[in-house]
């Protein structure tokens, strides 16, 4: 992966303060189009808090967010969804009582006039989500079927798909793998790299070392709300990630002892 | 897993290909529709000579259908956007003593106080909708608030102005108004006169109304009650509005997260709710003459039931306003048709109770079909 085209999101020095809690101490992440950027980090370390300051749900405190070369502050997530940042949450992706081709349009519902009404043009919508899937590698009963009937790893390809049918530049997915099966996991890795190939910035949060380092281009670590550093693929080990994400010396230990397969 | 391998395009072994009868009976009304089915049925068999099924008798029970499926389909939106209302039939018998006030007390054109009292009632409906959505408690609790406040108030005003807790001589005050006959009117009259004269209905055999038909049209009642449906049915299968209904119930966050703005879809069912209740008490103010302080005691129960045997789900997210008139139907044949046949009203509530747990039974059967949960 070449670096030398300008980063599409720039986040320097993002602090963020929940009253007397410094989630944040000052991270910094540059993403390309076109790379899958790992945000790696144990539980506690900011992930989550730092993804919600680039979607527009949290204000940083101190910082700034740079998109497309430009200063931007995002005042709630549907501007960020506007600028081309989207993100798919790992348990709050789909509805699943509504058919796939209502989640797909959620929010983006096309649209067909009759005269001064306008309805919802269930055709097109139908029609484009049967041949979305399809690209996806998902072969759906019908667009009417509900998402409650798909897998979990199906139900993130279907969010993926749908964010970056509309036009994602940079797409976050918070732990997309976490709940997942291996095969599962497989397709959504398979996704992502799919997704990356189109030019589309990738921001892959995960805790897992192994299901970042088959898609990963860079990586970043989290630690107690600061950057540990960034890697190149290649540069780093999976044992030194691990390392990184505990933070020491026990979980080599523990590591040990359990035969190097966590 | 570092074998990341393309997702293979062939078709999957395990999906198992549905008949097209399952498919086509796996939808919320189903509940609704079968219950039709049994519902006439029996009262075709068992009732048939009661009168029930003449024109007076049709007139009665679709009327009583019809006021049910007003406060249904107000119900049925909200309850899948995700939220409940208990204040309903306390908002109905307030509306009612409202245009009775500005009508009769204070004088005012009927027209006047029918579109204040609207203005009113969607007024407070959006209340509820704003305390639900700005504090984040359970709508059951902000709305029980509201079945008491609204009752009290409907109680209050008639017996500190008016010294007694109903209050008439609305059908005089309503005499060549223009918005009155909206309401209390009755439409396709000629019709039925012909009917009456071509003898396909019954007409008075004697009296100062001798030769004019029993049923002299179609009331704006049930007009209103069709309207309604249509109005909620198209608005929730064929809008975009209405997806975001579903969205708002189905997964508040998840649309949130998707750009559904949640809040204002669900004021704005709080609002359609109150409107439901108050075309209701209008049309039952205009037909009756009177509002009374004890009018709409129990309809907030009574419009859920219609709508939980019409197949949406108490969660929310998930129902049919098709499904809610025809539950409605339901309620108003038996609770008519009992009478008909001549048997003891008080199992009229045995009937209900019993029939709402098949519903849930067989509704949550049919939510598992659909969503493939095990």
């Amino acid at each position: 992966m070449t670096t030398e085209h300008a980063p599409i999101v720039q986040m320097k020095n993002i602090e963020k303060h929940f009253g007397s809690v410094i989630a944040l101490a000052g991270v910094s992440v540059e993403v390309f189009p076109g790379e899958c950027h790992c945000l790696l980090g144990d539980n506690g370390a900011g992930k989550s808090t730092f993804i919600k300051t680039m979607s527009g749900v949290h204000k940083p405190t101190n910082g700034e967010i740079h998109f497309e070369g430009k200063p931007m502050s995002f005042d709630r997530p549907r501007e960020a969804m506007t600028a081309g940042i989207a993100t798919v949450y790992q348990d709050l992706a789909m509805i699943p009582l509504m058919s796939v081709s209502r989640n797909f349009f959620m929010g983006n519902e096309p649209l067909r006039k009759f005269g001064p009404l306008r309805f919802f043009d269930h055709d097109h919508a139908n029609e484009v989500t049967m041949a979305e899937m399809r690209k996806m590698g998902i072969n759906l009963r019908g667009p009417d079927q509900a998402v409650g009937t798909l897998s979990g790893g199906e139900r993130q390809t279907v969010a993926i798909a749908r964010a970056v049918y509309f036009g994602a530049k940079v797409l976050i997915l918070d732990e997309p793998t976490s709940a997942l099966g291996v095969r599962q996991t497989a397709n959504v890795l398979a996704t992502i790299d799919k997704v990356r190939k189109q030019g589309i910035a990738v921001v892959f949060i995960t805790h897992n070392v192994r299901h970042a380092m088959a898609v990963g281009d860079r990586f970043t670590v989290l630690n107690r709300g600061k950057t540990l550093g960034t890697a190149q693929r290649g540069q780093i080990t999976p044992e030194e990630l691990q390392d990184l994400m505990a933070g020491g010396q026990e979980m080599v230990a523990l590591e040990g002892s359990l035969g190097g397969t966590v | 897993m570092s074998e990341v391998q393309a997702p293979t395009t062939v078709e999957d072994e395990r999906v198992i290909q549905r008949s097209r009868l399952r498919e086509s009976l796996i939808r919320p009304e189903l509940g609704g529709i079968v219950g039709t089915v049994i519902v006439f049925t029996l009262f075709a068999l068992f009732a048939f000579d009661s009168g029930m099924f003449n024109s007076q008798g049709i007139m009665n029970w679709s009327q009583v259908s019809a006021q049910f499926m007003i406060i249904a389909v107000g119900a049925c939106m909200l309850m899948i956007a995700g939220e409940f209302d208990l204040s309903v039939g306390s908002m109905i018998g307030f509306s009612g003593m409202m245009i009775a006030i500005f009508s009769v007390t204070l004088g005012w054109p009927v027209w006047l106080a029918i579109i204040v009292t609207f203005a009113l009632a969607v007024s407070i409906g959006a209340l509820n909708g704003i305390i639900v959505v700005r504090t984040g408690l359970p709508s059951f609790i902000v709305t029980l608030a509201f079945l008491f406040i609204l009752r009290g108030f409907t109680i209050f005003f008639p017996q500190t102005i008016e010294r007694k807790t109903i209050i008439g001589g609305i059908k005089d005050a309503a005499e060549g108004d223009w918005l009155a006959p909206v309401f209390g009117g009755k439409i396709l009259t000629g019709l039925f006169q012909w009917m009456g004269e071509a003898g396909i209905i019954a007409v008075f055999e004697r009296g100062t109304r001798q030769g004019m038909p029993v049923v002299e049209g179609v009331p704006m009642l049930i007009v209103w009650a069709l309207v309604l449906v249509f109005f909620g049915h198209v608005v929730l299968t064929k809008t975009r509005f209405g997806n975001w209904i579903f969205a708002a119930g189905g997964d508040a966050q998840a649309a949130r997260y998707a750009g559904v703005p949640v809040n204002r879809v669900k004021i704005l069912m709080f609002m359609f709710t109150a409107f439901c209740a108050t075309v209701f008490a209008t049309c039952q103010v205009m037909e009756f003459g009177s509002a009374g302080a004890d009018r709409g005691l129990l309809k907030e129960f009574e419009a859920i039931i219609a709508v939980v045997i019409g197949g949406a789900l108490l969660t929310g997210g998930y129902g049919s306003v098709i499904g809610a008139a025809l539950g409605a139907l339901i309620f108003g044949v038996v609770q008519q048709g009992l009478f008909f046949a001549g048997v003891e009203s008080s199992l009229f509530r045995v009937f209900l109770g019993v029939i709402l747990l098949f519903a849930v039974i067989l509704n949550t059967y049919v939510r598992r079909m659909i969503t493939g949960e095990r």
